[in-house]
């Protein structure tokens, strides 16, 4: 059963579209990434949900009961903005108690709740700091727990680790799902950083200029992109432009030679489509290919060391450039300007059917 | 779930309602401004361009054409243009100190420098008079030290009091305009120059100032203004024989009553001061333009300590007073140690000398002021305080001085109350995202600010007095003019916190649960409260102070402090005399009591020129 479902909502800024026909959903307990460029509508979808924006066309229900004409403090969602927008005249107690507040609880229950938002994000002890003493991460926290306080039944958070350094990031990342999953709420996360989105989310929504492009479980959206644009925002450049010539096996046609794909696809015989070659499914060959892989040749261009893996640039004699990420080995490092051979894994190419935009 | 379909209808409803309102209420600003400011100056401008009803230029034609007005044109920008001078020249030491060394006490002494900024005009007048005049405080020191029979300095009623007393007022425009932009100019582009080879000076020359000269130049247009449109000072300590536009406009509005040359003066002044505030609106906009900007710790120094101890340290790090990084630090043994000595004497002798100079300039006058409204006869007395409290037989005010300090306190209370309401509105209008409406709007807001008071004063007499806004009686015609003066100051009290509000800080609020009246109590209010009060003291303190307008239209029998003051200072006797330095006194101490509650309270760049 959808906990909040957003049907055909589209809207219009100063005359331009922003959402077009935009649906989805969340179940209860889910935590759903709205991942995608910047300026491709998240934020403004999200602000649509809280009720901060209206939508132009379409519709809203949360369990059930239509949301378009409740005002936002009525909806009892939370919101952690991507600034936090912590209150700047309120120490953190005061910020996370404001929700309860708001509902008239009694003070020693506001007090109660309080204290144990702050442990949940480990916190205490931080209570009568000023919020603007406090380091980037330290008001990341306030942030959540003051969103947490109310107990939402969907809480929305809008890039709340866009602000922080990498290694910050990597460390709340984890720290963050871990804390959603233990209150059990509703969230919905916006990010434009994919690896932000695997990390956290259930469910991944990518959108693309207003879109909705592709919805599915991180690992689903990663291994089968549905376009070459989703492929290419996930990281995944090599596309080659190929040709179906047969189907049973399926072969296709491209500049580096003709491939042949154990997956099956609903393609017919001379469509054009797009070859995908995963970057980290590749490695260095001296002679002649294993069994069951394919070969790829080319001249190295630029070889970056980048800690855990290589990252290596290859151009094929047709023109084409191919990114790989080799795994560092005790084997010869080719140099700018060396010829090479690269085996590629069975597994690591696969087709998506839609024209590279 | 706290969804209801029945709320939240009415909700929207509301809202739109609250709007419509809303935009109702911001025509209040627009309303005042088009009642209270343009319909007076159209009045001008009607009664000098066609005095009779019908087209007539003569007046014009007198005032650029016969002897005496070329004289008083002449001798108005003469003075305008050599008070600027010297107060760059007595300002440009001290914000130079002021924005490259770090010292104790630093951030008071600024302050101070501002008080004179914030006195009435007649406090001033007061100030100098206590101190130069003929029984000031400097005469009556010379005629001791040098066994004099007459006091040698005879300076009551001369130029040179009056330029004193301009430099007075404006040295702090320098201090703050050029000193600010100053601190925070990257020190760097000067140490790069320098290690190019260019000498201290050349880099002077060469680097810093054409960097700088932007700001100098809109200071000095803001001094020149000021200066150019000088009227209690001229009027007291000028005399009769010296006179600017500005008096002009006032004797031919009031004791002669020619109200067409009285009017064409006061256009031909707005046309010209106008077009001084184009210019320097255009300037300050360069002078805004991030040339390398840095925080201000990164550019200043420490003033090095005095004491022996400290020189003779081997710091290891390059020592943070020598402006020459490759001179002295580098080098080791007696010579260097010498050189570094020389060097905190001079730091200190640049520092000390240049703010203790200017501060005595500042601070002499209004000690002096202090000073001799406690003493009589060389012992120290309260007579002249008590005498404020008593009507003496002689006397043929209307009222005894006092009740001048319950009018004041009456005319700031209404105008702190109409001002705030009025600029809370208009920095409302121009906070939000910027349209070509609010590009017009804000430098309209801030269009009384350019006008002379005297004008105001002037526009307020010959239109207000008459239908349809017959106001000749009301209590409520001071409040109005003050308001004028002081709303811009509110408007820019509001504008920094109003624009540096988080719009995510309400909505925030609102999805915690805050209905949006709540919002306003619990964000709002509690964020523009410190701002509100600068703004309050700001437009208190303006009326309190407010001379040139409150002249021409107060009534007799309702006399403010500074019209008492004036009056006082400009009757024969000790007691009279007295009485006015005690009554500038008391308004001296509320003005300053005032500059330091928004010294206290100010939030970022409020009260900036």
């Amino acid at each position: 059963m959808a906990l909040l479902e957003v049907i055909s909502v589209s809207k219009l800024f100063a005359g331009s579209p922003v959402l077009y026909d935009v649906s989805f959903h969340t179940d209860e307990g889910e935590i759903v990434c709205l991942l995608g460029p910047s300026g491709c509508g998240k934020t403004t979808l999200l602000r649509i949900v809280a009720g901060l924006e209206t939508a132009d066309r379409g519709r809203m229900s949360f369990d059930g009961h239509p949301l378009d004409n409740v005002p936002v403090h009525h909806r009892g969602f939370g919101l952690m903005f991507q600034d936090y927008a912590l209150f700047p005249h309120k120490d953190v107690v005061a910020n996370v108690a404001f929700g309860l507040r708001m509902q008239a609880l009694p003070q020693l229950q506001v007090e109660a709740r309080v204290a144990e938002m702050l442990t949940l994000v480990g916190l205490a002890g931080y209570e009568h700091r000023r919020v603007y003493d406090l380091s980037g991460g330290e008001q990341q926290r306030v942030a959540l727990a003051r969103s947490l306080a109310p107990g939402p039944r969907l809480l929305m958070l809008d890039e709340p680790l866009g602000s922080l350094d990498r290694a910050l990031r990597e460390e709340l990342m984890n720290e963050l799902r871990a804390i959603l999953k233990r209150v059990g709420v509703t969230a919905i996360y916006v990010t434009h950083d994919q690896q932000e989105a695997f990390a956290v989310a259930d469910r991944v929504i990518i959108m693309d200029r207003g879109h909705i492009v592709q919805q599915g479980t991180p690992r689903a959206v990663y291994r089968h992109p549905a376009s070459p644009w989703v492929a290419h925002f996930l990281g995944l450049t090599n596309l080659i432009p190929a040709r179906v010539v047969s189907l049973d096996p399926l072969q296709v046609e491209t500049p580096l030679g003709r491939f042949t794909l154990q997956e099956a696809e609903s393609v017919a015989t001379g469509q054009q489509v797009t070859l995908l070659i995963r970057p980290e499914a590749a490695h260095l060959v001296a002679g002649y290919p294993d069994e069951g892989s394919v070969l790829v040749e080319g001249m190295v261009r630029e070889c970056s060391f980048r800690g855990s893996h290589y990252r290596l640039l290859i151009q094929h004699e047709a023109g084409l450039d191919l990114v790989f990420k080799l795994i560092p080995n005790a084997t010869h490092l080719p140099q700018p300007g060396e010829p090479v051979a690269l085996a590629l894994r069975s597994g690591a190419i696969s087709l998506l059917v839609e024209e590279p935009r | 779930m706290r969804v209801g379909s029945r709320f939240s209808q009415s909700w929207a409803k509301g809202r739109k309602w609250q709007r419509r309102a809303a935009s109702l209420i911001y025509l209040l600003p627009l309303a005042f401004l088009a009642l209270f400011y343009f319909y007076p100056l159209t009045e001008i401008f009607s009664l000098s361009l066609a005095p009779q009803g019908k087209l007539d230029l003569a007046p014009f034609r007198t005032i650029f054409t016969a002897p005496y007005y070329v004289r008083v044109l002449g001798f108005t920008t003469g003075q305008a243009l050599l008070s600027t001078l010297l107060t760059l020249l007595a300002g440009m030491p001290a914000a130079y100190a002021f924005a490259r060394y770090d010292f104790r006490g630093k951030s008071l002494l600024r302050a101070l420098t501002t008080v004179p900024f914030v006195m009435p005009t007649m406090v001033v007048a007061a100030a100098f008079t206590a101190l130069l005049g003929p029984k000031g405080h400097l005469n009556a020191w010379l005629v001791a030290a040098l066994g004099l029979d007459s006091p040698p300095l005879h300076l009551q009623h001369t130029l040179a009091l009056v330029l004193i007393a301009h430099v007075f007022y404006n040295a702090t425009i320098v201090v703050r305009l050029v000193g600010g932009f100053w601190a925070n100019l990257d020190p760097r582009v000067e140490e790069a120059a320098r290690v190019l080879g260019a000498g201290r000076w050349q880099t002077f020359r060469e680097v810093t100032l054409p960097i700088l000269l932007p700001s100098i130049i809109a200071a000095s247009l803001l001094v020149f203004l000021f200066c150019f449109t000088s009227f209690g000072v001229i009027l007291v300590l000028g005399g009769p024989q010296l006179t600017t536009i500005e008096v002009e406009i006032y004797y031919q509005a009031v004791p002669l009553f020619h109200l067409p040359l009285a009017a064409a003066l006061s256009i031909g002044q707005m046309a010209f001061t106008f077009a001084i505030m184009a210019v320097y609106t255009r300037m300050q906009a360069q002078a805004a333009v991030p040339l390398n900007l840095r925080p201000i710790q990164a550019t200043q120094r420490r003033l090095p300590s005095l004491r022996r101890g400290s020189l003779r340290s081997h710091s290891p790090r390059p020592c943070p007073l020598t402006l020459p990084r490759h001179t002295g630090t580098a080098r080791s043994g007696q010579a260097g140690q010498v050189e570094r000595g020389g060097q905190v004497w001079r730091a200190h002798l640049t520092v000390w000398g240049s703010v203790g100079g200017l501060l005595v300039l500042l601070l002499a006058p209004l000690l002096a002021l202090i000073d001799h409204s406690f003493s009589l006869e060389g012992t120290y007395t309260l007579r002249y305080y008590k005498a404020l409290f008593t009507n003496p037989l002689q006397s043929y005010f209307y009222v005894p001085p006092a009740e001048a300090i319950r009018n004041s306190l009456l005319v700031a209370g209404a105008t702190v109350a109409l001002s705030l309401v009025i600029g809370l509105i208009s920095a409302h209008l121009l906070t939000g995202p910027s349209d070509p409406l609010k590009t017009i709007l804000d430098p309209l807001f801030m269009l009384p600010l350019g006008t002379s008071a005297v004008t105001l004063g002037f526009g307020y007499i010959i239109a207000l007095d008459q239908p349809p806004l017959n106001l000749r009686a009301s209590p409520l015609l001071l409040p109005l003019a003050h308001s004028l003066v002081a709303f811009p100051f509110v408007v820019r009290s509001l504008l920094p916190v109003l624009r540096g509000m988080n719009p995510h800080w309400r909505e925030a609020a609102g999805i915690l649960g805050a209905s949006p009246p709540r919002v306003v109590r619990e964000i709002d209010l509690p964020i523009v409260a410190r701002a509100l009060l600068v703004g309050a003291v700001f437009a208190f303190t303006v009326s309190m102070g407010e001379f040139g307008a409150t002249l021409l239209i107060a009534r007799p029998n309702f006399p403010t402090m500074p019209i008492v003051i004036y009056r006082l200072l400009g009757t024969q006797g000790a007691l009279n005399q007295g009485q006015g330095l005690a009554m500038s006194t008391l308004l001296m101490i509320v003005c300053a009591v005032g500059f330091l509650l928004i010294e206290r309270f100010r939030v970022g760049e409020i009260g900036e020129f």
